[in-house]
């Protein structure tokens, strides 16, 4: 069976799997209604039928504050941090075709958080400082894992091992940062470092809604190139596929998404490595697929985003330490299986 | 085995016994304090309540005790890690071991209100041998048997798993999290002599099965099969290995804190010096590893004096380049 095509003009057309737009419809209707009840949920608890009313506008007062001043911009923020999120690891797992290739075990969360420490602890850290500092952080780690793992190490074990290595220390690092730090700057680092989104109001979330509105189409472009470019650089080539540029464009927007996401919420773990294998189970797709990618990892993380919040509550923890547990199991589990499989 | 090469190991074997010595007496003798060599050499021997004596006997011989217990224990759990998994990156820090041990010592803190280190003890050596357990069992599941990149990452994972609930717990209570921070580290500091001493016992037995496994290891170096062939029970190598690598990686942990790389790079050492017999490599780390995390130590002292560093700290800056340079030397297996 030949599956449909959506042409839009000339330039742009993508094959509709029947089975991948089932699997991402499946998924956006849990992301939504996983979103609907973490906005009902709370200190204070709200029906959901207030809840669509406060959103539709229709409802005013307590509620509407409650569920569209503190809540939205929280939720909102973990959907879109979850599918920019998703789709990095997916376009880092493409390109270093390695399906533990994720900016995790290469040592980028690490680095953000070296940066975002430095930030807090000797600038004073205010959110744009603490920011600047992750993304610096972030960019100069995985700069130097790259260039660590050496020639014709980008693929495969050497880039990972130079990960763990760089980012071994860079944690040793961190942990002395920490303990230097007086008693409730430290404790708002360990968290930050984590993974959070506690205390995320509507000033942190838009300028990161404004940068994925523009980064998320773009990596959605990729999706066709990132195919090609799979089945070997000397067929994409032929193809007529830049390869080259290609190339730049995957390691360009995957770095942004993750660089993104980290500035706003910390190095949340485990959502670029998880997501992109959950999802490409779940839509049967040959390679790596970006939309169930972004789709699972929007779910993924407004649903760690929920529980993290309200399970110990009134203490809230960081997002990042559920999604660290969950996904230090699935990694187990993942590398259990790749050697069930024969030939894996 | 020519007399020669026998000479050649006695050799290693004795500047790595110097080397120690050496380590062990900067350790006493360096500090944020200056001491003129005199009264230090007072302090070590009249031990009359001045403050030279109090300097020496109730801060850096403890220090450097305590130092050398967990340096050989670290140093071996990786030794015999490595020699059995043939796995270049083991490391009881690397591997998810320190990880178990740091959890189990924070939910006994924390539910059972144990803070002494003789209590935690106990509880490090549970934890750390559920993860070595575990994560043994991940990385080897499947017919083709263990890699050394998927132990690697097995234990990678069960270390981010186990961190991830010791961060949780400590963020959810100040008051844990605030004593968990120093010990988070690795640091020597802050234990005195009794305490140090009542280590011994635990890396006494650790040491003891340890070198119950050697002959067993090299014939493992085999294959299993050609080692079973020779009568071996690998069952029994396996179980006995475990335990001591629990029995080590906990103590230390307990004792110090999660310090990382000292077992990843002293076998190494040991190995390029000795060979590969795992007798050697044993005995070598045994002397290797303590000198290395004393003089870790030191430097931990001296680098930002008067502050000072954890020494977790310069064993991570230490290891990670150490680590870089066995990814490029060797080949990993597997992917």
């Amino acid at each position: 069976m030949i599956p449909p095509v959506l042409r839009l003009g000339r330039t742009f057309s993508v094959r509709l799997a029947p089975r991948g737009a089932a699997a991402c419809a499946v998924l956006a209707a849990a992301t939504a209604a996983v979103a609907l009840v973490s906005l009902g949920d709370g200190e204070v608890r709200i029906p959901l039928p207030d809840v669509v009313a406060a959103l539709t506008g229709r409802a005013g007062g307590l509620e509407r504050t409650v569920v569209v001043g503190w809540r939205l911009p929280r939720v909102l923020l973990a959907v879109l941090l979850g599918a920019a999120l998703g789709m990095s690891g997916a376009v880092f797992q493409s390109y270093t075709r390695n399906p533990l290739g994720s900016p995790d075990v290469i040592g980028f969360g690490t680095g953000a958080h070296t940066g975002a420490l430095v930030a807090m602890i000797l600038l004073g850290g205010s959110y744009p400082q603490v920011a600047a500092g992750a993304l610096a952080g972030g960019f100069g780690t995985a700069v130097l894992v790259y260039l660590a793992a050496g020639r014709g190490g980008v693929r495969g074990a050497r880039l990972i091992i130079s990960g763990i290595a760089i980012a071994a220390m860079l944690a040793g690092l961190n942990t002395w940062l920490m303990t230097a730090a007086k008693m409730e700057v430290a404790m708002a680092a360990a968290a930050w470092g984590a993974g959070t989104l506690n205390g995320v109001g509507w000033e942190q979330a838009r300028p990161a809604i404004a940068v994925l509105a523009l980064l998320l189409p773009a990596a959605a472009l990729l999706s066709r190139p990132m195919r090609q470019l799979e089945l070997g650089r000397d067929t994409a080539t032929a193809l007529g596929l830049r390869t080259t540029a290609t190339e730049t464009a995957m390691i360009t927007i995957g770095v942004a998404l993750t660089a993104t996401a980290t500035a706003a919420a910390g190095p949340v773990a485990f959502i670029a490595l998880a997501a992109p294998q959950i999802g490409r189970r779940l839509a049967r797709s040959a390679g790596t697929a970006l939309a169930p990618a972004a789709f699972t990892g929007a779910f993924l993380l407004v649903t760690a985003d929920w529980l993290a919040r309200t399970l110990f509550a009134p203490a809230q923890l960081p997002v990042g330490v559920l999604t660290v547990v969950l996904g230090g199991l699935y990694l187990l589990w993942l590398l259990i299986r790749q050697a069930r499989s024969p030939g894996a | 085995m020519s007399a020669k090469r026998t000479d050649h190991r006695t050799l290693w074997l004795a500047a790595a016994a110097a080397a120690v010595l050496l380590a062990a007496a900067s350790s006493v003798a360096v500090g944020a304090q200056d001491l003129p060599i005199t009264d230090l050499w007072h302090g070590l021997w009249a031990r009359d309540g001045s403050h030279e004596a109090r300097l020496v006997w109730g801060s850096r011989v403890p220090r450097t005790v305590l130092g050398l217990i967990v340096g050989a224990c670290l140093g071996l759990s990786g030794a015999l890690i490595q020699g059995y998994t043939r796995n270049p990156l083991a490391d009881p820090g690397l591997i998810g071991v320190n990880a178990g041990a740091g959890l189990a010592v924070a939910l006994a803190a924390g539910t059972l209100g144990v803070t002494t280190v003789t209590g935690q003890v106990w509880f490090a050596m549970g934890g750390a041998l559920v993860a070595a357990v575990a994560g043994y069992l991940a990385g080897s599941a499947g017919a083709r048997g263990p890699s050394p990149l998927r132990l690697t990452l097995a234990g990678l994972a069960l270390g981010a798993l186990l961190t991830g609930i010791t961060s949780g717990l400590a963020l959810l209570d100040p008051r844990a999290f605030e004593q968990g921070r120093a010990w988070s580290a690795g640091s020597l500091t802050g234990r005195d002599l009794g305490t140090a001493w009542t280590l011994l016992p635990f890396l006494a037995a650790g040491l003891v099965l340890a070198l119950a496994c050697a002959r067993a290891l090299n014939a493992v170096a085999l294959g299993e099969e050609t080692a079973t062939a020779l009568g071996l029970g690998v069952n029994r190598l396996r179980a006995t290995l475990v335990a001591a690598v629990a029995l080590l990686a906990g103590t230390a942990t307990a004792a110090a804190g999660p310090i990382g790389f000292v077992g990843l790079m002293v076998p190494h050492a040991a190995r390029w010096a000795v060979g590969n017999d795992q007798r050697w490599v044993l005995a070598c780390t045994l002397l290797l590893a303590p000198a290395l995390l004393l003089s870790a130590d030191v430097a931990a002292r001296v680098l930002l004096s008067p502050d000072e560093l954890p020494v977790g700290v310069v064993t991570a800056f230490l290891g990670g380049p150490a680590l870089l340079a066995v990814v490029r030397t060797r080949r990993l297996g597997g992917s």
